[in-house]
């Protein structure tokens, strides 16, 4: 038991930096999954995860292997992305899921694009799946700090956002707060994705996101529990990931996602609240 | 009589295609109104464009001495995410946002103000219910509740009985019976012609255009409706524009 679950992370040192990079993605991440899906937005995390790709990809470019260049880059290019599907929805017909399809796939092309002319194919794969064996310290800085401010954010904005996910137009005809609060909402899944991006790879770091999201809606039913469940469950899915990836030589952020997948699985079978087992469970009907 | 709102040749629309026509109304500070008309004669756009969520295309609604904080709008149904995580208290509690804004404690005075709010629309004992396990009834409650707690001069209500069983029917217009006893101006949506006749002292037809505003027996004459229905018929364009969501 020793061994397997707590002999890789003493030995070695990279192991234990992947570790915290993990948890604190865990923990920024999750949260803002959880409104992603509760405002049925999950796939506006999977389309601004792509779009941050052509923006890494040219801080890439400009200058190698650089974490600043590369953050900069993505916060601009899922930024941008976010605000330009926002205001095509607003001023034409298109609808927001459709305009965010449209100029995520767009940055996506461009992204490979410029990340195969120009670099290799590991250098593809680093930055599509990650490099969560490798964080630096200024790296696990970066997480960090993300984590925080997003938690923070969310903190300040935790009122304005339950009303504008649940009741929009409430929220417009008694305060001015509802485009800022959906813009600052936006605003932190584009730098969670980019936290994420340097740990688990762009493709993969919107499975920590919204897979502990998904999984918690079986085992409770309000905010507070769904954060909880969900960060508890990415934590889980981080270490059993890692420790899968250590022991079988498998990819390392890929093997953390699917694990997340797994427990997603477990819960819509076992999950207490509205999970599939409960349904073959015979019930004594209450009579009255 | 002072005038609480005037519509002045106000005409609303989406993408440019009008669904309330030059419209000229004044309705009186503390009436009671009813807004009646075929589908699609603009009766909610009417709504909206009053508490902004519309920008007149052109002329203006314009407020005696109002403030946005003194309307409180309760929109279709639909409009509100039922399956979301909240309990009923955090819900109704909202109705205060002019008090506590996105910051303010809920506690002491206020918390009794909500609990009053609730127990006036006969939700005690639903407080830490989900809003997703209220029946039709019980929700409109819960969103009755929330205005209340709004303390507003003016309220605009979009089909509020649409859905909700006969009680809480009854609830809701005492409690609109008892908002025009308290001086407050209500403007209300609605479908059914026997509410309005039996509780609604003034009428507002409306067909795209005005077809009659004033007392409700004089405006909710067999030969008004039928000329709003030719007018809302003879209109250009698809004949359900209001039920179109705003981009």
């Amino acid at each position: 038991m020793w061994d397997i679950v707590f002999q890789p992370f003493v030995e070695f040192g990279f192991m234990r930096r992947a570790l915290l990079g993990c948890v604190a993605i865990s923990v920024g991440a999750t949260p803002v999954g959880v409104f992603l899906m509760l405002r049925r937005m999950s796939l506006t995390g999977d389309a601004l995860a792509c779009a941050i790709l052509p923006g890494a990809a040219i801080g890439y470019l400009i200058a190698g292997f650089s974490l600043g260049a590369m953050t900069i880059g993505g916060v601009i290019a899922g930024m941008a992305v976010a605000l330009l599907a926002g205001l095509v929805t607003r001023i034409t017909v298109l609808r927001e899921d459709a305009s965010l399809a449209a100029f995520y796939l767009i940055s996506l092309a461009l992204g490979v694009l410029i990340v195969s002319t120009r670099g290799s194919n590991v250098d593809l794969m680093h930055v599509l799946f990650g490099t969560v064996l490798a964080l630096d310290d200024s790296a696990l800085i970066l997480l960090c700090s993300i984590t925080s401010l997003s938690l923070l954010t969310l903190a300040v904005f935790f009122r304005p956002l339950v009303l504008e996910c649940a009741d929009p137009h409430f929220l417009r005809s008694v305060s001015n707060l509802s485009a800022i609060t959906h813009f600052t909402f936006l605003a932190l899944v584009v730098l969670n994705l980019v936290a994420g991006f340097h740990g688990l790879g762009t493709l993969m770091s919107v499975g920590i996101m919204i897979l502990p999201a998904a999984a918690a809606r079986f085992w409770a039913s309000g905010i507070g529990g769904l954060v909880f469940v969900a960060i508890l469950s990415a934590i889980l899915a981080s270490i059993s990931g890692l420790l899968l990836s250590y022991h079988f030589n498998l990819p390392s952020g890929p093997a953390i996602i699917l694990v997340a997948g797994i427990i997603y699985g477990i819960s819509i079978i076992f999950g207490p609240v509205g999970g599939l087992a409960l349904r073959f469970i015979p019930r004594r009907q209450l009579e009255t | 009589m002072r005038t609480a709102l005037a519509f002045e040749n106000l005409t609303l629309g989406y993408d440019s295609q009008a669904a309330v026509n030059n419209l000229e109304a004044d309705i009186a500070e503390g009436s009671l109104t009813a807004v009646v008309g075929p589908n699609g004669a603009g009766k909610s756009t009417l709504l909206r464009g009053v508490v902004g969520a519309l920008s007149p295309l052109e002329g203006r609604v314009a407020f005696g001495t109002l403030s946005r904080d003194d309307i409180a709008y309760l929109p279709q149904q639909s409009e509100i995410d039922w399956t979301f995580p909240l309990s009923v208290i955090d819900l109704v509690a909202m109705g205060l946002w002019h008090e506590i804004g996105p910051f303010g404690q809920l506690e002491g005075d206020r918390l009794a103000r909500v609990e009053a709010a609730l127990a006036a629309m006969g939700l005690t004992g639903f407080e830490n219910r989900p809003i997703g396990s209220l029946s039709g009834g019980q929700m409109q409650r819960t969103l009755f509740a929330r205005l209340l707690l709004q303390d507003a001069s003016l309220i605009l209500l979009d089909e509020p009985f649409t859905s909700v069983d006969a009680s809480t029917i009854a609830v809701l217009l005492d409690l609109i019976q008892r908002w025009h006893e308290e001086g407050l101006t209500v403007l209300t949506v609605l479908h059914d012609h026997e509410t309005v006749r039996t509780h609604f002292p003034k009428t507002l037809m409306l067909a795209r255009e005005l077809v009659a505003h004033g007392p409700t027996e004089q405006v909710l004459t067999a030969e008004n409706q039928s000329r709003a229905l030719e007018m809302c018929e003879a209109c250009d364009g698809p004949p359900h524009v209001c039920g179109r969501s705003v981009a």
